[in-house]
C-alpha cells in the first residue's frame, strides 16, 4: 500500500533499553486502599469537581466536569468513598499543588452501569462529546483531548496510529500492541470512521518484531485496509510531525497542525481507549505504565488512575542505589520532585534511575559552534543559536530563530559534545515568554478598563449636570409662566438673575409645602379626646392673650402649668 | 543673478508646501513615546509614582517631569526597560513612591463587609463587585494588586493575598551552571 518511507531531519540513536521490560506482560497493579485523582490531568486542563466529601463513588462515575474547550471529564478509577477533596501534589516538575478527590478504595471494585455507545446511531457531535465525557486524551504523553483532535470531521485522508514508541526503556504501547491488536485496531476504525478517514497507517518502529507480527495478524483477521507500516527506529520518529513525515512525506510547517495537511495522529494507546469507550462504555480510568530502569522486577501494568506513584514503585522493587525516579521517558521525562504523587493519564513510564544507570552530566563547558545539535535537530531549527539568546534572556530573539518550533525531544542535548542542558534553556525561554505575555494581556485589561471607567466617570458627571440643567430650565419655564403672579414684587432683580429666581421659587414651594402640612394624629380619636383637645386649645389661646398682655410671663411655662398631663 | 534668486526662491517654495502638506496629510495623532512608555508600565494604575494611573505616569516621563523610578510593581525590570528606551540612566527604585513587592490581590473578608461600597469606587480598573449594604468581593483575575481599596475600607476587611505559583503559571528555571560540585 505504502511505496517508500520517507527521513526527518537529524534524529538520534540512542540505546533502547526495551528488552528490560518488553517481555514482561500487562498484569493488573493491585488497587491501593487510597487513590487521589487530580481533576486537573495536566497542566493545559481542568475539570470541575461534581462529588462531595462522603459520596459513595462506583467505578467509572464521573467526578470532574470537562471544563473549557480543552477539558475532558475524569472519573472514579474504582468504587469507594470520596474522603476528601484537597490540594495534593501534582506530577509535574513542578511539584505544585492541583485540587484533587480523594478517593478510599472499598476493594469491590464495581462499575458503573455500562452500555456500548452506538455511534453509527448518534451524530458526531455526540459521539465527539461522549468521549469528552469518557475522558479520552491522547495516552502518548502530551494528553491532548482527543475529541478535539477529531475535530470537524472533513478534510482528514489519512489517519495515522502511532505505535513508534521511539522513546527509550518505555514498552507500555509495545505491551498494548502485542496483547491487545485487536482492541486497538477496531478503536482505530472507530476513530477513522469518526474523522472520516479513507486511509488508515499504523506506523511501529522496527525495533518490535513482536508488536509489528501482533499488529499484522490483526489487521488480516478483521481485514478493514489497514497497512501496518515497520518505520525504522530513529529517535524522535514517534513525534507527531516526524512519524507523519516517514508515512506520508508531508512535512508540517510551523503553526500548521497535521489536520490542515489530511493528516491525523493518535496513539495506539489511545485508540485502545477509545474502543473501551465505545463498545464497551467504559469510560478512561486506567492506562498501562511501564516501570523499568534500576529495579528489581521491571515490567508493564494497568494502573488504575491516582494510584501514588510510591504505591507502584513497590511493585517494581526498586534497587537501593536508585536516586531519583523519572516519570517518562529519558530524554523528555522529568525527575519526579516527590513521589506520593498520583499517576494521571499522561503517565507512561516511571524509571528508575540510579549513577550507574544515567551517570549525572559532567558539567556544563562553552559551546564550541561544533553544530551538532543543529544536525541532530529533527525540527531543523539551530538549537546552539537559541541557546545564546536563551542564555542572554534576549527572548524576541530567540522567537525569531523559531523556538516554539522545539518539540523539546532532548536530540540536542544528547549530542551536545560540552554537556550544555539545552532544553532546559529552551524550557527556561518559553516559559518565561508564556509568563510575559499573560502579564502583557493582563496589563493590557487593566489599561482598558481603567480607561472605561475614566470614561465612566466622566460620562456620569455629564449626565448628571445634563439631569439638573434640564430640571433647572423646567423651573425655569414655569417660572417664566406664572412669574407675574408669584414671584413677588419686592424682588424685581430676581427677573434678572434666574438663579435669585430659582431659589426664591424654591423657598416659595417649600413655605406653601410646610403650610399644608398639619398635624395629622389629632383625626381620629374618639369624641371624647375630641373635646378635651379643643378644651386644651381654647385654654392655651387664653394663656397665650394672657402671656401677651403680661410680657414677661414666658409663654411655654404658662401652658406647661394648664396642661393637665405630666 | 535675479533668474537665480527666482529659482531658489521657487523651490522654497514648493519644498514649503510639500512639507506644509506632509505634515498636515501624515500627522501623528498623540504622542508615540507616551504610548510606549505606557506599554511598559505595569498598569496596576495604584498611583504609588504620585501621577493618577499609569498614562499621566507616562506623559509625565515623557514631558521630563518625571523620574523613572518611581513605579514600584514595574520594578528594576520595569526601570531598565525605561531606560534602554529613553536612553537614560538607570536608577535604583525611588524609596520614597515604595518597594518592590511580589504581586498579589486583594481578597475581601466576606464575613466583615459591611457594604459601605468605598472600596468598590476606590478601585481603578472596576474589579470589585457589590451594593450598598450587601456584601462585596474582589473579582480576582481583573484584580491589579494596587492597594487603592485596602486604606478606604472602615473596618479594614480587605487584606491582600500574594498570588502563589500554580501548575499554569509555573516557570522552568534558568539552568544552573554547577561550576563544581559541593564535595
Amino acid at each position: 500500500m505504502i511505496g517508500r518511507l520517507f527521513k526527518f531531519h537529524g534524529g538520534v540513536k540512542p540505546d533502547a533499553h526495551k528488552d528490560e521490560s518488553a517481555g514482561a506482560a500487562i498484569r493488573k497493579a493491585p488497587l491501593p486502599a487510597r487513590l487521589i485523582v487530580p481533576l486537573r490531568q495536566s497542566a493545559r486542563a481542568g475539570a470541575t469537581c461534581i462529588v462531595e466529601v462522603g459520596q459513595r463513588v462506583l467505578k467509572g462515575e464521573r467526578i470532574g466536569e470537562a471544563e473549557g474547550f480543552l477539558g475532558t471529564a475524569v472519573h472514579a478509577p474504582t468504587s469507594g468513598t470520596v474522603s476528601a477533596i484537597a490540594a495534593h501534589p501534582m506530577a509535574h516538575p513542578s511539584g505544585l499543588d492541583t485540587p484533587c478527590v480523594e478517593i478510599e478504595a472499598d476493594g469491590e471494585d464495581r462499575w458503573i452501569e455500562r452500555a456500548p455507545f452506538d455511534y453509527h446511531a448518534a451524530s458526531r457531535e455526540q459521539a465527539l462529546a461522549w468521549l469528552r465525557d469518557c475522558g479520552i486524551v491522547g495516552l502518548g504523553g502530551a494528553t491532548f483531548p482527543s475529541h478535539v483532535k477529531l475535530g470537524r470531521g472533513t478534510g482528514i485522508e489519512t489517519l495515522i496510529l502511532n505505535g513508534a514508541e521511539c522513546e527509550p526503556w518505555i514498552t507500555c504501547d509495545d505491551r498494548l500492541m502485542r496483547e491487545r491488536a485487536a482492541e486497538i485496531l477496531a478503536g482505530a476504525t472507530i476513530l477513522r470512521e469518526l474523522i472520516g478517514a479513507r486511509e488508515l497507517m499504523i506506523g511501529v518502529e522496527d525495533n518490535k518484531p513482536e508488536a509489528i507480527a501482533a499488529m499484522k495478524e490483526a489487521a488480516a483477521a478483521s481485514a478493514h485496509g489497514v497497512s501496518i507500516v515497520p518505520v525504522p527506529a530513529l529517535y524522535p520518529a514517534g513525534g507527531e510531525k516526524q512519524l507523519i513525515r516517514v508515512l506520508t512525506g508531508i512535512e508540517i510547517p510551523y503553526g500548521k497542525l497535521g489536520a490542515d495537511y489530511g493528516v491525523q495522529c493518535f496513539n495506539v494507546g489511545t485508540a485502545h481507549a477509545v474502543y473501551r469507550a465505545i463498545a464497551h462504555g467504559e469510560p478512561l480510568v486506567s492506562r498501562v505504565v511501564t516501570l523499568t530502569g534500576n529495579c528489581a522486577t521491571p515490567g508493564n501494568w494497568e494502573v488504575a488512575l491516582g494510584t501514588p506513584v510510591e504505591d507502584l514503585l513497590a511493585l517494581a522493587h526498586p534497587k537501593a542505589d536508585t536516586d531519583r525516579y523519572l516519570m517518562g521517558g529519558p530524554m523528555m521525562g522529568f525527575a519526579m520532585p516527590r513521589l506520593d504523587v498520583p499517576v494521571v493519564k499522561g503517565t507512561n513510564c516511571i524509571i528508575s534511575a540510579s549513577p550507574g544507570l544515567f551517570p549525572p552530566a559532567p558539567p556544563e563547558q562553552p559551546c564550541i559552534r561544533c553544530t551538532e545539535c543543529a544536525k541532530a535537530c529533527p525540527v531543523e531549527l539551530q538549537p546552539f543559536e537559541l541557546y545564546w539568546f536563551s542564555r542572554a534572556k534576549n527572548f524576541g530573539k530567540a522567537q525569531e530563530y523559531n523556538l516554539f518550533d522545539c518539540i523539546e525531544c532532548g536530540a540536542c542535548t544528547y549530542v551536545c559534545p560540552s554537556h550544555i542542558p539545552l532544553v532546559d534553556y529552551f524550557r527556561f525561554s518559553k516559559s518565561e515568554i508564556w509568563a510575559r505575555e499573560r502579564d502583557k494581556t493582563a496589563a493590557d485589561q487593566a489599561r482598558e478598563r481603567f480607561e472605561f471607567r475614566n470614561f465612566r466617570q466622566e460620562r456620569e458627571k455629564a449626565e448628571k449636570a445634563a439631569k439638573l440643567a434640564a430640571k433647572a430650565a423646567e423651573t425655569r419655564a414655569r417660572l417664566a409662566e406664572t412669574g407675574a403672579t408669584e414671584t413677588p414684587a419686592a424682588e424685581p432683580a430676581a427677573a434678572e438673575d434666574p438663579k435669585k429666581a430659582l431659589i426664591a421659587a424654591a423657598l416659595a414651594r417649600a413655605k406653601a409645602q410646610k403650610a399644608e402640612v398639619r398635624p395629622q394624629n389629632t383625626d381620629n380619636l374618639s369624641p371624647e379626646t375630641q373635646a378635651e383637645i379643643a378644651d386644651i386649645e381654647a385654654r392655651r389661646k387664653v394663656l397665650e392673650a394672657a402671656a401677651v398682655d403680661t410680657a414677661p410671663q414666658p409663654a411655654d411655662a404658662a401652658i406647661a402649668a394648664a396642661e393637665p398631663r405630666p | 543673478m535675479f533668474t537665480a534668486i527666482l529659482v531658489m526662491s521657487g523651490i522654497a517654495v514648493v519644498l514649503g508646501l510639500t512639507l506644509g502638506y506632509a505634515a498636515i496629510r501624515f500627522k501623528v495623532e498623540g504622542d508615540p513615546l507616551v504610548e510606549k512608555i505606557d506599554a511598559i508600565l505595569p498598569q496596576t494604575q495604584c498611583g504609588q509614582c504620585g501621577f493618577p494611573g499609569c498614562k499621566p505616569y507616562a506623559e509625565a516621563i515623557a514631558n521630563g517631569e518625571a523620574e523613572i523610578n518611581q513605579c514600584p510593581p514595574g520594578g528594576e525590570e520595569g526601570i531598565r526597560k525605561l531606560a534602554d528606551l529613553l536612553g537614560r540612566e538607570f536608577k535604583p527604585l525611588s524609596e520614597e513612591h515604595g518597594v518592590e513587592k511580589p504581586k498579589s490581590v486583594a481578597v475581601i473578608d466576606e464575613q466583615v463587609c459591611i457594604g459601605c461600597t468605598l472600596c468598590i469606587q476606590a478601585c481603578p480598573v472596576d474589579a470589585i463587585v457589590g451594593a450598598a449594604k450587601q456584601m462585596h468581593t474582589v473579582v480576582e483575575p481583573l484584580c491589579t494588586g494596587c492597594e487603592l481599596c485596602v486604606a478606604p475600607c472602615p473596618v479594614d476587611c480587605i487584606a491582600m493575598v500574594a498570588v502563589g505559583e500554580t501548575v499554569q503559571t509555573w516557570k522552568w528555571k534558568y539552568p544552573v551552571v554547577e561550576i563544581r560540585k559541593a564535595a
